[in-house]
């Protein structure tokens, strides 16, 4: 549904995107990751056809974002960074605008705004004028906003900024319930978001794309993914290393806790593959030791850990110059 | 969806938006009062003594010069202060059909203001009789005016997101318009040149020029295109302005 190619803009001499390229198909949620100003919403911009790229392209639904602008931007619907609305009018009369503007009308044009005010929660406010709205409410209408003509492609720049815990998470059950059948772009600073809605993940750091796979793979990326955790009670943690680093295919073992009532150890298997396999050894060891063993799990490994590593050098080095 | 029926959504939400604040009832209450002010303190209405519009019309070059512009300086500088630009200009839309529609509910605005001086037509009516047609034609050229200012506004509140700084660039390139055609400014070109084509060169892109022959109650052609032209021009440039924000 979305081709990105090789999108690249400079603004003067500053370089904010560099030859991103990727594609997001229908059914797919792409989860944007970078560090601010890493070129997320000047992405994003370019891909909703609000800036035009200074090489590359962007294709959405077969359509040319710069070449055949309208029909592309039809399956398209957008929700800016901050959430601009027009203070000036009410939440009902914004979204019966936008809905007029997309081309519906009648009873269609009221079935959609209908339709969105139910599913952003925004019956109480409907009549209000929207500069006297909460930020969440605000939020949630240009939300709204960007699904009113049902669209086949979204783009969400920080969906959940400035909500609250439990708004965060309707919002995400509504990003993943239509990412079922929509091609949905959505750029976020919360980690667990993108674990929990995401089916693939990009991260962005100073305008180029530095990782791109499904949270799990990239989670495998991270230092302690295939580190398997181990808890013992009554074994002190240095016999506890001591006899795990026997066992074949340990490549180091690190102390966590040390304590009588539950020790725990980190055990680095020598390849990430074989951790399962290392796992059942140190069950079996457990078992002839006569240990009682109170954990033992392979580690997944941790977005943010993969996040800082990917892009945390880079930052610094920034930060110096 | 067809352009037309585009401009008429953009026009119908920036019309609303007028009426959604108190701006544009303080506007047209300030406009009526000053209008009233011009025509019968400061335009001698009575010592006239004859029943025309004219000190009524006369004024109007300045009282648009600063009333036009504060209704066109949130035009675009607001869109973009407040982010709605993104929003607009990634619906289907194209720019030119959000500038015509801003452009074109602006000017209804403002002839709805104008049309609300029609207590002064029939005061002249009911004191004496004035050639209607005179006053009709002065309408005429008087909303050509104030598009023409208005076209103006609209171009310097898309080069900026402060208003103030729209204002007031707006202000200064409209009285251009109005003092290269004043009176006291060609009678003091005339006598620094002893080039008579240069004072008419230099009247001939003012307002006041273009703006007379309304008030004497004839079309010209030629004041029509000026006013079109001036209002065609920036728009385009305000095109062109959006545009290059947006390409950075």
């Amino acid at each position: 549904m979305i081709k990105v190619q090789n999108l690249t803009k400079s603004f003067g001499p500053k370089l904010a995107v560099n030859g991103v390229s990727f594609t997001v198909e229908r059914g797919e949620v792409l989860g944007f990751l970078g560090p601010n100003g890493a070129g997320k919403s000047t992405t994003m911009r370019m891909i909703t056809g609000f800036i035009p790229p200074s090489s590359g392209s962007v294709s959405v639904g077969g359509h040319d974002i710069v070449e055949s602008a309208i029909p592309a931007k039809q399956l398209i619907g957008y929700l800016p960074e901050n959430a601009p609305s027009y203070n000036d009018m009410t939440v009902h009369g914004f979204l019966t605008f936008t809905a007029e503007i997309r081309g519906l009308q009648g009873m269609e044009l009221k079935k959609a705004v209908h339709r969105v005010v139910e599913m952003c929660f925004l019956e109480g406010v409907l009549h209000q004028s929207i500069e006297t709205l909460s930020k969440g409410f605000r939020h949630r209408t240009c939300f709204a906003q960007s699904i009113i003509h049902n669209p086949e492609v979204l783009i969400l720049d920080e969906p959940t900024d400035g909500l609250d815990p439990n708004q965060k998470h309707e919002v995400r059950t509504l990003i993943r319930r239509m990412g079922e059948t929509k091609a949905i772009i959505f750029s976020t600073h919360i980690l667990e978001e993108v674990e929990s809605v995401c089916s693939r993940a990009i991260i962005i750091d100073r305008g180029q794309v530095v990782a791109n796979g499904t949270p799990s793979e990239l989670k495998m990326r991270s230092e302690l993914a295939g580190a398997i955790t181990f808890k013992v009670q009554g074994v002190s943690a240095q016999i506890l290393k001591e006899k795990a680093s026997n066992v074949q295919g340990v490549r180091k073992v690190l102390i966590v806790k040390d304590d009588p009532i539950g020790s725990i150890v980190r055990i680095y298997p020598n390849s990430k593959s074989a951790a399962e396999v290392l796992a059942g050894a140190l069950g079996n060891m457990a078992l002839q030791e006569k240990w009682g063993v109170e954990e033992l799990h392979i580690e997944e490994g941790r977005l943010d850990e993969v996040f800082r590593t990917i892009t945390l050098p880079e930052t610094v080095q920034e930060g110096r110059k | 969806m067809n352009s037309f029926s585009v401009i008429k959504t953009i026009t119908k939400r920036e019309l609303s938006g007028y009426f959604a604040s108190p701006v544009a009832y303080v506007f047209i209450v300030i406009f009526l009062l000053l209008a009233g002010f011009f025509t019968f303190m400061a335009g001698g209405f009575f010592e006239r003594n004859e029943a025309s519009l004219l000190s009524f019309f006369l004024w109007h070059p300045w009282l648009y010069l600063f009333l036009v512009p504060s209704v066109g300086m949130r035009l675009w500088s607001e869109e973009r202060r407040s982010g709605t630009m993104e929003l607009l200009l990634t619906m289907p839309i194209t720019p030119w059909q959000a500038i015509v529609g801003k452009f074109v509910a602006s000017w209804m605005f403002l002839a709805l203001a104008l049309a609300l001086t029609f207590p002064v037509w029939i005061t002249v009516s009911y004191l004496g009789s004035p050639d209607h047609g005179v006053v009709l034609t002065s309408y005429l050229g008087s909303l050509l005016l104030a598009g023409a200012y208005l076209a103006i506004s609209c171009m310097t509140s898309a080069m900026t997101r402060n208003q103030v700084v729209s204002f007031i660039l707006s202000v200064v390139m409209s009285l251009f318009l109005i003092l290269a055609g004043w009176p006291p400014v060609t009678r003091l070109l005339d006598q620094i040149s002893d080039n008579p084509r240069l004072v008419e060169t230099v009247a001939a892109f003012s307002v006041m020029t273009h703006f007379e022959g309304f008030q004497k109650g004839t079309i010209d052609l030629r004041d029509i295109v000026f006013f079109a032209a001036i209002i065609g021009f920036s728009l385009f440039t305000t095109s062109i302005i959006i545009r290059s924000h947006r390409a950075g």
